[in-house]
This record gives structure tokens, sequence and C-alpha cells, in this order.
């Protein structure tokens, strides 16, 4: 029995410990197991099985003493590597920040904890969470647990959120936090056959939150369901007064909206979306999307999102000025990797092209490069102002529709080597997920079936600001329709 | 502009100096700008450091309300308009005592824009400094260069601390204007508690913008002087940094825009390296902060609590007083010191305290180097002194060494008076005696008076003082003495 | 637009990132490969458009005036590559 805990929803598992049947400790321990069992995969990059073993324990306790609980006591979480976890280390999958144990616990993770999560370790992504494919971590790229039929070359599992995303769908970690600047929990859920959500901008606190693009970060959950992702991001959730643009409105109970029921609802197709060249397989799915919720009583509309393809460069423009200056702190003064130099700037020069790596080197370049003198109009602002476009596009198209239905990805999970050397077709990964981003709306991405390959592919939501409900209400009637059961083999 | 006696004489002609200055003042606050650490002066290194402050990853800013309003009542004070929507920007560089890379800071829209300060000059001259803007940003931490062979340390105390740059219009044009300019702003900000303006301290910092041209020629190129660290020096950097661009440029040379650092040991400035490379600080609107936009009401509440400032002080002390305007200019010039006067001045004849506290009182204490704040004497009991002026006491010349004697003791005149007997006779009868006998012992000068010769009043007039230790009243004395002498 | 070897050099030094002189040339193909890609943007007139810098249509929030934070320096030094006497260290800086 217990070697199949790990192989629960969240929902199911709070079930099962609800009923005593098991325990945290026992649900922790076959976590613990698959972590062991699957390091081939790398998707952690620290382990913390003791820490794991003491908040599970502390849990049972609660239980046994019944002392209020938690939405989450007992359960089983990663944690991805951009999360500040008190005395443990956080490098954002970077060699510059190899060995740093923050004297601090990011806020949405201290909210987990309260919640009586257990922690089980620090899971693998890209550095700084820049890439679509796990492969710019310095601890190494990670594995997507899924494989193409008759093939068993290795996928990426997507990212920047890689390590969360194949925990998850390995069956290593009830649920996983991640982070979403401009896909990176979308894409990869999509990639894994796993239910991820970027909510609202100002949703999540980013207090303790390694900064990549501050506009655009976002933190949210990645989890087997839509409702184990509206139980994560429920506790995740709320006002933090120590992040000036965290939000305070109220949070509710995300689970009360998987109600089944979306008649009546409006549901945008951007024609936008219909890319040259798109795969016939992502547009079946989407049609298909489509007729689930068509067939459930939404109302399908067309609308019209004419800066869409802009989204991309403009996120390119925006995404790298914010980290080169984001990233200006890694200067192995205080914390973190310093390389010796004869000089105050030989040793910066030095430690920051050792301690970051290409891509991380590439976009403060390019961020840097946008912001200097005589390119900041031409570039950063010119974004800016491409940005209010596209906030306006999605500002006409919500006063028609209440969701809005796309892929999430251009393309099933790819393997290393298959055009991720070319960083603008990596950059394309997102050409979906991006535009939420810039406009700072909720979007979720639920698994809509496998391709001929046999491999997940992902449909995406986009809501009104604020309005995670409506993401929820029509995810779950989108997973309920695709019924999607199948797992990754050997997990 | 140009005024003939601001000019300096070249080996070609006359030059005139442009000069503007940024001012970085330090906010009176409890917590710094963006963190909720201390801005307490001298604690030990990194002891009032947060989290935020040393720019750990994933920390944000959250601004302190405080000292918003400090920099809103500032911009009141110089009469500036307040710009209801404004935006911190990230100033972009590297630097040791600048933890998070960027410092951030108001660029192009600062929380205040124009305003204008009042400058008297001698002879009564005013002159109106324009106020270009004024910002908040956050101060650097500290660099400590000689604490090691190969290494420099540094200390994150400052970093975080709020700051107000005051920037002029280079409309100043000598170092005596720049000086001015120096103790009006200071003394507005005291006036206003929004900044201590302690330079030693380096709560008040000061950059001079320094160019030179002929008469009625266009600007020239400029030199930034950095961190100048008292008003002295900032005389002395301008004096020094004029002459010598007037040199290369009348030896045919040219200037080179550039920041330069003024070496008080040597008297002269000399090129920055540290900030020879070309610096390009790449401001952008910072992600992790939304636009500042203030209730106007908000903004009314602060401009009617403003107390009253110098210039309205100055001339009130006029009207209210009849002093003179240079007296006024003294009285007012120093929070501390008007409030000071005006408690003595306070149910007395303030024409009287006037000169007591700006001869008297101020000859004492720049003898003994000390502030007002410190002075021996208080407002009372100067008062105090003079009441026993006022009531006939004391004589005014008894007054002085009876002052001395309170500046030296910390007692208060009535006890002084008391303990020296140096009570005023005003008794008819002692002086009277005290009369006689000087008549007597000088019957050949009663003669001579009482034969026309007029002036030898004055002699009796000193001998019956000397003889009544000072202490006969003055006035008595004359009646008295004139009537015996006319026998 | 096309970036030159100097231009890019000029970036890293801006970035603080050393970079060989010898990787300079690719370097500059590469970033230039990405900035003629962004430059699509140019076909989009924005005249007129207001520049977004955020999404949230709020105010800043304030804090108080009040002491909360500091008094810890064992952790903000404790990541310290290399600490001494309290201070955080760095080659020596001549001004």
């Amino acid at each position: 029995m217990s070697s199949e805990l790990n192989n629960l929803t969240i929902a199911g598992a709070l079930e099962g410990l609800a009923k005593k049947d098991f325990s945290a400790v026992e649900l922790a321990q076959a976590h613990l197991r698959a972590m062991e069992k699957h390091r081939d995969l790398n998707a952690y990059i620290v382990e913390t099985p003791e820490k794991a073993l003491s908040m599970a324990k502390a849990s049972d306790e609660r239980r046994a003493k019944r002392e209020k609980l938690g939405a989450l006591d007992g359960i089983s979480l990663a944690i991805k590597d951009l999360f500040c976890t008190d005395g443990v280390q956080t490098t954002a999958g970077s060699h510059i920040l190899e060995g740093f144990k923050p004297p601090y616990e990011s806020t949405v993770t201290a909210n987990l904890w309260k919640a009586g999560a257990v922690m089980l370790g620090k899971v693998n992504m890209d550095e700084f969470a820049m890439g679509s494919s796990n492969l710019t971590s310095y601890f190494g790229g990670v594995g997507n647990p899924w494989r193409r039929r008759g093939d068993n070359k290795r996928l990426v599992p997507g990212g920047s959120s890689g390590g969360s995303a194949s925990a998850v769908s390995a069956r290593m970690a009830l649920g996983a936090t991640a982070t979403d600047t401009g896909g990176s929990i979308r894409q990869p859920a999509a990639f894994t056959g796993t239910v991820g959500i970027k909510p609202t901008y100002g949703r999540c606190s980013r207090w303790g939150i390694v900064a990549f693009a501050s506009s655009l970060d976002q933190a949210g959950p990645m989890a087997r369901s839509v409702k184990d992702c509206a139980i994560m991001l429920g506790a995740m959730a709320g006002h933090d007064p120590k992040d000036s643009t965290s939000v305070d409105l109220p949070v509710s109970d995300y689970t009360k909206a998987l109600t089944g029921d979306v008649r009546g609802l409006r549901v945008g197709i951007p024609k936008e979306y219909r890319l040259d060249g798109m795969s016939p397989e992502i547009e079946k799915l989407w049609h298909e999307g489509a007729e689930w919720l068509k067939k459930a009583g939404a109302e399908i509309k067309e609308v019209s999102l004419p800066h869409t393809k802009y989204a991309l460069p403009t996120y390119y423009i925006i995404a790298p000025a914010e980290a080169s200056s984001n990233l200006a702190r890694y200067d192995g003064v205080r914390f973190g990797l310093r390389v010796p130099g004869e000089s105050l700037d030989d040793m910066y020069e030095k430690t920051r092209a050792e301690g970051f790596g290409k891509e991380v080197r590439r976009r403060i370049m390019i961020g840097t490069y946008v912001l200097s003198a005589g390119y900041y109009d031409a570039y950063y602002l010119k974004a800016q102002r491409l940005r209010s476009l596209i906030a306006r596009d999605f500002d006409i198209a919500f006063k028609d529709v209440d969701v809005i239905l796309t892929p999430s990805t251009p393309s099933a999970a790819f393997a290393e080597g298959e055009n991720t050397d070319d960083p603008i077709q990596m950059y394309l990964n997102d050409v979906f997920t991006v535009t939420a981003n810039l406009v700072g709306l909720p979007g979720i991405s639920v698994p809509g079936g496998l391709d001929s390959q046999g491999l997940p592919l992902g449909l995406q939501l986009i809501g009104r600001a604020f309005d995670e409900e409506a993401l929820f209400r029509v995810g779950g009637v989108l997973e309920s329709s695709a019924n999607f059961t199948a797992k990754p083999a050997g997990y | 502009m140009s005024d003939e006696k601001n000019l300096i004489e070249g080996r070609t002609g006359m030059w005139e100096v442009i000069l503007g200055l940024e001012v970085h003042a330090q906010v009176i606050s409890e917590a710094k700008l963006f963190s909720g650490a201390s801005t307490k002066f001298g604690a030990d290194p990194n002891t009032q450091v947060s989290l935020v402050d040393a720019a750990f990853p994933g920390m944000l800013p959250v601004i302190n309300k405080y000292c918003v309003e400090q920099a809103v009542r500032t911009g009141l004070g110089l009469k500036a308009e307040i710009n209801l929507k404004s935006v911190f920007d990230r100033k972009n560089y590297f630097y040791a005592d600048l933890p998070a890379g960027y410092q951030i800071s108001q660029y192009s829209q600062p929380i205040v824009g124009k305003g204008t300060i009042v400058l008297d000059m001698a002879g009564g001259v005013k002159r109106h400094i324009g106020i270009t803007r004024l910002h908040l940003e956050q101060d650097a931490g500290k660099s400590l260069h000689d604490q090691h062979p190969t290494k420099s340390y540094i200390d994150l105390n400052r970093s975080g601390v709020a700051l107000m740059e005051i920037v002029s219009e280079p409309d100043l044009r000598s170092s005596e204007e720049a000086a001015a300019y120096l103790k009006k702003l200071r003394s507005i900000l005291r006036y206003l508690g929004t900044c201590d303006g302690n330079m030693e301290e380096g709560s008040m910092r000061c950059d001079v913008n320094v160019s030179v041209r002929k008469v009625g020629d266009p600007l020239g190129t400029r030199c930034e002087i950095k961190n100048v660290n008292s008003i002295r020096y900032v005389q002395q950097a301008i004096e020094h940094e004029a002459r010598r661009q007037i040199e290369i440029l009348e030896e045919g040379g040219s200037i080179r825009q550039e920041t330069r650092l003024y070496d008080p040991s040597k008297g002269e400035t000399r090129s920055m390296r540290s900030k020879e490379q070309a610096h390009d600080y790449r401001y952008f609107p910072d992600p992790d902060l939304l636009p500042l936009v203030l209730d106007p009401n908000w903004v009314s509440e602060i401009k009617a609590t403003l107390p009253e400032l110098p210039d309205e002080k100055r001339a009130r002390f006029i009207s209210q007083y009849g002093l003179s305007d240079y007296d006024a200019g003294v009285l007012s010039g120093e929070k501390e010191i008007a409030e000071y006067y005006e408690t003595v001045a306070k149910g007395r004849d303030p024409k009287l305290v006037a000169n007591w506290v700006s001869s008297e009182l101020f000859g004492q204490l720049n003898k003994v180097g000390k502030w007002i704040t410190d002075s021996p004497v208080s407002a009372d009991a100067l008062g105090g002194l003079i009441d026993l002026i006022a009531d006939n006491t004391i004589s005014g010349r008894i007054a002085k060494d009876v002052f001395a004697a309170m500046f030296e003791t910390g007692k208060p005149a009535k006890q002084i008076v008391e303990e020296k007997g140096l009570r005023q006779v005003t008794d008819t009868g002692a002086i009277d005696a005290a009369i006689d006998e000087i008549m007597a012992k000088n019957a050949d000068k009663v003669a001579e008076y009482r034969g026309g010769k007029d002036k030898l009043l004055g002699f009796f007039v000193g001998q019956v003082m000397k003889a009544t230790g000072g202490k006969a009243n003055p006035a008595l004395l004359n009646e008295r003495l004139k009537a015996k002498l006319a026998g | 637009m096309s970036l030159d070897s100097k231009t890019v050099a000029h970036i890293a030094m801006l970035a603080r990132i050393k970079v060989p002189e010898a990787e300079l040339a690719a370097l500059a193909k590469e970033l230039s490969g990405i900035m003629t890609w962004i430059e699509q943007l140019n076909e989009v007139d924005t005249t007129g458009v207001e520049p977004m810098t955020g999404v949230l249509h709020r105010n800043l929030p304030q804090r108080e005036d009040k002491i909360t934070d500091g008094g810890y320096p064992d952790k903000i030094l404790m990541n310290a590559p290399d600490a001494a006497h309290g201070f955080f260290t760095v080659p020596k800086v001549v001004e």
C-alpha cells in the first residue's frame, strides 16, 4: 500500500491522512524512496529527507492531538530552487549561488509550511529561471519521465520549472512550487502531463523568491490535478506587506470553483494564436478543447488579440532589461561565488563570467544593451508601449469573453539537441504563454491528451485579472472531459 | 547676472564662474527609505542592516511614508512644485558599497520640481537661486580603504538611508554665493526638521559643478567636484577649481568634463580615477515599486503644519520687534538662535535683547567655540539678567560683568548680583555721603567747577562711581551731584 | 541592429562580465541575430501609446517609520566569501 502513496493526488492524500489510512511520515517516506529511485532524472538539486521526516512527524502529531490542521497538513511537496528556504541551499540553478544558505524563508514557502506542508527538497530549474528546457541549469538538465513511443531518447521536461514538473510527473512529489516569468509553469506542465497555474501578478508574494524579471515573475503551483493546484494556490497566495506589488485582496477557497458547471460561460478562441506551421496535432487538440467546453454548455467565440506576434520580442526586451539589473547583486561580495581578481572590477568580471552560465550571460548582455544610452527609447520604451497595446488587446477581448482558450505550447516535449542551440527557436517555446505575463493575467495549463508519439500536450486558459476561479472552473471541465489518465511508463 | 565684484581676473581678461550645487541631504527618520533598519549614526559595522539593505536574493523594497512626507515638507519649504505623481527608477552601476548593483532613485519624474532659495548677500543684496528639483533616493554603504593593505572594508549601515538630492540651477556666481546657498539651504532644512545638516557626519554632502567663461560667452565645460564635506572646503574647492580652469583656458587648452575630488590637505582638486570609466546608468522604472501618487489633501495638511521659515521670520523680526535688517538676519538665520531670541524677547525690550544676544552671548560663545544649544546661559537666565537692568537693580555696565560670571558659573544673575553685592545703590543718603566725601577731598576742583569749568562734572561722576564700587545708579548720581555742586 | 565587437565589449564592461577578446566577434553575431529578431517591433506604430511599466493600477503601499529590522550582523555576513572584523571585504579600491 505505502509504495503507492506517492501516486495519490493531494486531495486523495489529504483524505487518506484524515481517515488515518496512512501517516504523513509514511507519505513522505514513499516520496523519499521515489526520489532515490529516480535520481537519474536529476529533478532535485538538494534532497532534505530529515527535514521532510521531521515536518511530517510534526504533522502527524498535530493530527493525533486533534490540533487545528492546515490546508496541506502532511502533504509532501518539492520546492523550486528559486524560493529561498531558511538554512537550506538556494541556488536558482546557478553556480554563482552555489552554497548560498539564506537566513530567511520566502513568504510563499512560509505560507505552505504554515498550512502544514512537508518539504522534500529543492528542485532543479533553468538558471535564474531563464530557459524552457531546464538545460541551462548549472546542476545539469532534468529528465522528463515521458518518452516518445518506441524511442528511449531522454526528453526535456520544459522549463524553467523543469525540476518541479519532472518531480510531480514522476511521482517524486505530490505537488511543487514553481514560478512563471514567460511560461515557466505552464510550458513544463504541458510537457509533463501535469497541471500548472500562473496566478495573476500580485496574487502570490515575490518576497524571498530570487528575482528574474520583477514585473513578470509570479509564483504558482504544479500538481497532478486541477483541484490539487486549487488547494495549493489557496495556501500559497495572499497579501504580503513586504512586497509592494502584492495585492490586498481576499483569497477564496479555489476548490469551491470546481463546480463542473460552465454553462453560459463565454470562451474566447484568439485567431492570432493559429500560427503558421502549427502542428496539426496541437491544432486538433485545441479544437477538441473548444468542443468539450461547448458540449458542457459554454459559448465559444472567436476573439482577436492582434498584437500577439509581438509579445515574444517585447518580452525579450523587458525580461532581460529587468534581469540585467536584478542580477547585478551577484557580485562576489556578500554571498555566493567569488573569483579573486586584481581589482574590484576584475573580481566582478571574473566572478560573473564564471558564475553565470551562457544563457544568463546572454540575457544580461541583451538587457544591458537595451537600457544603455541611446538605445533605451528604441528598445525598452518601445517594448513598454507594445506592452500597453497587448494589454489593450486583452481588455477588449475580455469584454466579450470570460476566459481565453489556447494551446499551452507549440510542440510536445523535445530532446536535448533538438533546436536547443538556437536561442530564438528556444524562445519560441513561450509564444503562447508569454502574453499572460506581459499583462499580468492568470493562466493555467491542463493536460489535454497525448500526441501521436505518446507525449502529453497541454491546453491553456487565460483569465481576467484576479479571476483564478474561472480558470479552475473551466480547467476542471477540460480535465474531466480530456479524462487524461495516462502516466509516464515506469513511474 | 554678472556682478563686477564676482569676476576673477585672469591674464587675458575677466572670467565669470558658473556654479551649480547638488546637495545630498540625509532625511531625518527613524528607519531607512525602503527597509525597517535604523538610520542611527555611528553603530558597529553592519549592525543596522536588513536583508533588503544588503540586497539579498528575493528582497524587496517597501517605502517609508515618513520619508515621503519629509521630502514633501522640504519641497514646500523651498516654495517648490510638489509632483503628485513621481516614479522611482533604478540607477545601475557597480560599486563595492552599492549592494544591489543599482540605487533606487528618481530620474525623470522626481517628487519635487522647481523652487527657489533667496540669498541675503552683503550690502543687503538679495539673490534668487533656482532649485531645479528635489528627489528621494537611497544612500550607499561606506567603504573604508585604510584598514587593510590590499582590501577595502564595506559597512552597509548607511546603505538604504533616505537622501534628498537637491539640485540648484547654475545660478551661483562665486564661492561666497555657494557658501551662502549652503548655509541658507541648511538653515531651511533644519527649520523644517527634515535634515540635521551635519556635514561632518555626512548627513549633508555637496557636489559642486564648476565652469568658467568670459563674460557674455556661452557656458563652458563643467567639472563636478564630488562629496565636499564642509562649507569652507566648498569655497576652497571652487576657488581652486575656477583658477585651474582659467589657467588651462588661458594656455589655449580645453576643459575635460570629468569628476574631480577636492583634497583639503593639498588645497587642490584632482581627477577621480574610480569615476573615469564611462558610466551609463541605464535608468529604468523600478519594477518592484509602483508610481508614488500623493493625495493633494495630504500635501495641504503638511503645508498647514510648516513652521515659520527663516525668510518669513526675518521679516517678522523687523516688523514685530523693530530690528534692523542685519540683526533680524542674524537672529533668524538658525532655528535655535531665533527660538532663543524670542524666548528672551518675550515681554522685554526686543532691541535691547537683540543686542545682548548678538553681541554679549555670541561673543562669549565664539570665544569658547560653543553652539547656542550648549550655551551655559539659558534664554530664561539671560532674560533674568535683562530684567535686573530694567528694574534698575544693576546698571548696564555691571550687567556685562554679571553676564560673564553667569557664562562661567552657570549661576542665575540674581545670585551673582547678591553674592558679589553688585546691587545698584539707589539710596540717596549713601550717594550723598559719597558725593560729600569726594567734594571735601577735592575742594579745589569744586571751586574750579563753580567758577565755570563745567567739564569737571565727568571727573566727579567717575570719582563718586569709583567710590561706590560702580554700583551707584547713574541717573541718581548725576542728579544729586549736579545739585550739590551747584551749592 | 548589428552589434560590433567594440559595442559588445562595452556592454560586457557595463555588465561586469569578462568576455575574452577572442569570443567577442561570435557573441556580437549571436546578439545581433537576437536584436534583429526583436526589431520586428518596429513594424508597429506606437505613436501616442503610453509606456506600461507594470500591470498593477494601484497606489504604492507605504509603511510606517518604525525600526522593525536589522540588528543581525551575523546573518548579514554569514554567506560572505571574505568577511573580516564585521565588514565585507573587496579588493582595495583607489578613489
